[in-house]
C-alpha cells in the first residue's frame, strides 16, 4: 500500500535526510534553497538534531567537517555561489575521507546571476570542483520522488565510501510540488571506528587531509583513486525513455530531462524517433548506455540549461563515432519544449 | 629520588619539528599536562589549525582533527555540537586566528560555543616564512613588511582578545606569556580554567599566549623572549581580560 | 637534592633550560647529537635542587626531574 504526500522538491530532500540518520546540519541562506535549512530548523529539533545556521558557507561547510569527523551524518546545502565558497572544505573533507551530503541547489551564474534554476555547474560538481585530485559521488535527481530516494542513499553511499556525495539539483526541482512516497526512518547507523570522540578503548584517531610526506600523499591519492575506480564500477546510475527504436538521443539530466521528455512525446507524434538517455549519477557518468545506443543512433543532443558542459561527457563516451549536438537556455531562462523540439527537427533535417 | 617531571602521557615521544627554542613546543606541554591532570585525554578532541603548530596532530596523544586555514573553531563547533561531553579546543596561531579567520572565532564566541581556543600569538606569519601579520607590531619588519610595518598603509596590530571578550557568549579570555617559570605556571593555569569552564558546561574562553618565532624574528631564544616582553607585550598587556565572575 | 635525566638526542641546544637553572649547572656540551646540535648536560649533579624551572622551560621536553 502506498501512502503518498504532496511535498516541495526542497522540503522532500530535507525529509529525506532526517529519515536516513542525518541529526546535523549546517548552511547559509540562499536562494533558491532557502527551503531546505528552513525545514529542518524546523524539524531536526524535533528528532534531537541540531540545526545551526552559520556565519557564512565557509564556516558551515568546516562544521560539517568536524561534525562527521565526529562520526555523525552530516548535511549542508546551498546554491551556486554558496558551493564555490565550500570548495575549499569539500577538498579537505575528500583528503580526511569525512563522509557527508552536499546539496547544490544550482542557480544561473557567473558571478551572483540570478536566483533561477539553471545547470551552469556540472563541470564544477563532476570534477571534483576544490583543489586536489579527486571526486564527488554526485547525484541528479528530476523529480521529487527521485530527489527523496537519492537524498535517502546518499548518506549510505557517503558512509560506504567515505567520501562526500553530491546532490545536484535546480531551482524549479526544489520548487515544484509532486506526491512522494517516504522511505522508513533509518535506524540502523553505521559504526565509525575512525571518528574522534569519546576514545576509552582505542588508540586516538587523527581526521586529516595533511599528508606532508609526498610518498605518504601518493599513497593516499592511489587509495582515493582505487575507492574512485570502486564508485564508477558500483554506483553508476540512468534512466531512458524511447530508447529502444530511437534514431536520435538526447542526454539530459534532473529539471531539463523533464523538458526533453515532453519534447520526445512531441516529436514521436510527428513520427520522429527520438529518445532520451537520463544521467542519474553525473559522477561516476553512465557512458556504457551511450556506447551501446551508438549503431541505431545518427546523432546525440545533449540538452542542459547551460552552455554545454555535460556534452563532454557525452564526447568522452562516444568519441568521434556520431556528432554531438547541444542546445539549451542559460542564465535561468527555463526552455520550453518546442524549442528543444524545434532543434530536433532542425538537426534531423541536416542528418538527413 | 622519584621521577617528579617527564614526558607527558599525553604527548606522543617522537621528534618535534619545531625550530630550537619556539615557545610553541612549552605550550603543547602545557595543554597536554593539563588534560593529563584533569584525566580527560579519553574524551579530548583537539582542532588543529594551519600554521607551525599545523602538527600537533603528530604530537597530541588523543583524537584530533585538522581544520584548514582559519577555521578551526567552525570544525571545533561540529565536533562539539556532536559530543557535547568530550573537551574541545582549537590551537590557532595568530595569522591563523587574526586574519583568515576571524569571522569564525567571532562567530564562535558570539555563539558562545562551549569550546576553548588556544591562541599563540607570535606576532607574525611563522610557518611561511615571517610575513607581516595582523598582529605585527608597527615598524616590525616581517618579509612583506621589509621596511617596517607601516601603520599608514597596513593599519595597526589588532587586537582579537579584547575583541572576543566583548562578546556575551565569551565567558572568560585571558592573555599570558611564556618567558619564565612564573608566566609558564600561569599560562598553565589559565588553560587549566579554560578547559574546566568548558568541562562544566559554560561558554566559550580564549587563552592567548604571548609567544616567540626566533626564527623569523630572527633571534636567539632567549633574546627572543626579552624581545617579546619589550615590545610584543607593550602592545598585548597581560592579564584577564573578561572573567567568568562579569558574566551575566 | 635533585637530579635531572636529559635526552641528549631530543635537545636542541636552545639554551633556555641553561638560562632557567638558578643554580647555574647546565651547559651546552662541546660535542654534537645526531641533529647537529650541542646538547645541553648537567655540569654539576651535587648541586641539583630537583626545582624542575629546566623542565618548564624545555620546549622539546627532554628533561627529566628527580627529587
Ligand atoms: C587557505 C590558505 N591560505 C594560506 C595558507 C598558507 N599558510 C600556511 S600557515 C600560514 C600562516 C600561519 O601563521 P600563524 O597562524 O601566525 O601561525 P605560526 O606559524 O606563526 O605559528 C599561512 C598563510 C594556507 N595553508 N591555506
Ligand atoms: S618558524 Fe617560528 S613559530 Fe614556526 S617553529 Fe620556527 S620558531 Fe616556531
Ligand atoms: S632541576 Fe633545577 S637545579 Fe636541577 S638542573 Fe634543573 S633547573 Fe637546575
Ligand atoms: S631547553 Fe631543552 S632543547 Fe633547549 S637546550 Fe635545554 S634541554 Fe635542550
Ligand atoms: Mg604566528
Amino acid at each position: 500500500m502506498t501512502n503518498k504526500i504532496l511535498m516541495k522538491g526542497s522540503e522532500a530532500i530535507a525529509e529525506a535526510a532526517i529519515l536516513s540518520g542525518c541529526r546535523y546540519f549546517f548552511g547559509y541562506p540562499i536562494t533558491p534553497q532557502n527551503e531546505i535549512p528552513e525545514y529542518l530548523a524546523k524539524h531536526l529539533p524535533k528528532v534531537g538534531g541540531t540545526f545551526l545556521q552559520a556565519e557564512s558557507e565557509i564556516s558551515a561547510i568546516y562544521m560539517v567537517l568536524g561534525g562527521a569527523a565526529a562520526g555523525a551524518r552530516v548535511m549542508t546545502s546551498s546554491s551556486s555561489p554558496g558551493i564555490s565558497l565550500k570548495q575549499e572544505g569539500i577538498s579537505y573533507m575528500a583528503g580526511a575521507e569525512a563522509p557527508c551530503v552536499i546539496v547544490n541547489i544550482m542557480r544561473g551564474g557567473p558571478g551572483l546571476g540570478a536566483i533561477q534554476g539553471a545547470q551552469p555547474d556540472y563541470w564544477q560538481a563532476t570534477r571534483g570542483g576544490g583543489h586536489g585530485d579527486y571526486r564527488l559521488l554526485v547525484l541528479a535527481p528530476a523529480t521529487v520522488q527521485e530527489a527523496v530516494n537519492l537524498t535517502y542513499q546518499a548518506f549510505d553511499l557517503a558512509d560506504k565510501y567515505r567520501n562526500p556525495v553530491m546532490i545536484l539539483g535546480d531551482g524549479i526541482l526544489a520548487q515544484i510540488m509532486e506526491p512522494v512516497e517516504l522511505p522508513e526512518a533509518n535506524m540502523q547507523l553505521p559504526e565509525k571506528a575512525w571518528a574522534v570522540g569519546k576514545n576509552e578503548n582505542r588508540p586516538r584517531n587523527i581526521v586529516s587531509s595533511s599528508y606532508p610526506k609526498v610518498y605518504e600523499l601518493e599513497q593516499v591519492n592511489i587509495r582515493l583513486h582505487e575507492r574512485y575506480a570502486q564508485i564508477k564500477k558500483n554506483e553508476v546510475r540512468w534512466d531512458s525513455y524511447l530508447t529502444e527504436d530511437a534514431e536520435y538521443v538526447i542526454a539530459s539530466y534532473g529539471s531539463a530531462a523533464r523538458i526533453a521528455k515532453a519534447a520526445i512525446k512531441m516529436a514521436r507524434a510527428e513520427g520522429i524517433k527520438v529518445g532520451l538517455i537520463r544521467p542519474i549519477s553525473v559522477w561516476p557518468f553512465p557512458a556504457e548506455p551511450f556506447q551501446r545506443i551508438i549503431p541505431q543512433t545518427k546523432f546525440f543532443l545533449s540538452f542542459e540549461m547551460c552552455t554545454g558542459q555535460m556534452i563532454d561527457d557525452v564526447r568522452l563516451a562516444i568519441g568521434n563515432e556520431r556528432p554531438v549536438y547541444h542546445y539549451g537556455r542559460l542564465g535561468g531562462v527555463i526552455p520550453l519544449p518546442e524549442e528543444l523540439l524545434a532543434k530536433i527537427k532542425e538537426l534531423v533535417k541536416e542528418a538527413k | 629520588m622519584n621521577k617528579v617531571s617527564s614526558f607527558p602521557k599525553t604527548l606522543v615521544d617522537v621528534p618535534w619539528h619545531y625550530c630550537p627554542g619556539c615557545t610553541h613546543g612549552i605550550i603543547h606541554r602545557l595543554v597536554a599536562e593539563v588534560i593529563e591532570e584533569m584525566e580527560i585525554a579519553s574524551k579530548t578532541v583537539g582542532i588543529a589549525s594551519v600554521g607551525c603548530s599545523c602538527f600537533c596532530y603528530d604530537y597530541f596523544n588523543f583524537d584530533v582533527v585538522a581544520s584548514a586555514h582559519g577555521r578551526a573553531p567552525a570544525t571545533a563547533t561540529g565536533v562539539k555540537r556532536v559530543h557535547p561531553d568530550c573537551l574541545v579546543f582549537t590551537y590557532q596561531g595568530d595569522g591563523d586566528l587574526a586574519a583568515i579567520g576571524t569571522a569564525e572565532i567571532i562567530h564562535s564566541a558570539v555563539r558562545g560555543e562551549k569550546i576553548s581556543v588556544i591562541f599563540v600569538n607570535n606576532g607574525i606569519y611563522g610557518m611561511t616564512g615571517g610575513q607581516m601579520a595582523p598582529t605585527t607590531l608597527p615598524e616590525m619588519k616581517a618579509t612583506t613588511s621589509p621596511y617596517g610595518r607601516n601603520t599608514a598603509l597596513t593599519g595597526y596590530p589588532i587586537k582579537m582578545t579584547e575583541m572576543l571578550a566583548l562578546q556575551d557568549g565569551c565567558v572568560y579570555a585571558e592573555r599570558t606569556k611564556i618567558s619564565s617559570v612564573a608566566t609558564i605556571n600561569k599560562t598553565k593555569k589559565a588553560i587549566r580554567k579554560s578547559f574546566e569552564l568548558q568541562m562544566t558546561g559554560k561558554g566559550f574562553s580564549v587563552v592567548e599566549i604571548l609567544s616567540t618565532c626566533p626564527t623569523n624574528w630572527g633571534m636567539e631564544p632567549l633574546e627572543s623572549i626579552k624581545w617579546m616582553e619589550e615590545n610584543l607585550e607593550t602592545y598585548y598587556p597581560v592579564g584577564v581580560i573578561k572573567d567568568e565572575k562579569e558574566v551575566k | 637534592m635533585g637530579l635531572i635525566k636529559i635526552r641528549e638526542e631530543r635537545c636542541k641546544g636552545c639554551t633556555l633550560c641553561v638560562n632557567a637553572c638558578p643554580k647555574k649547572i647546565i651547559a651546552l656540551a662541546s660535542y654534537v647529537n645526531s641533529k647537529g646540535y650541542n646538547p645541553a648536560t648537567l655540569t654539576d649533579e651535587e648541586a641539583c635542587t630537583g626545582c624542575g624551572f629546566c623542565y618548564a622551560f624545555c620546549p622539546d621536553i627532554c628533561i627529566e626531574v628527580y627529587r
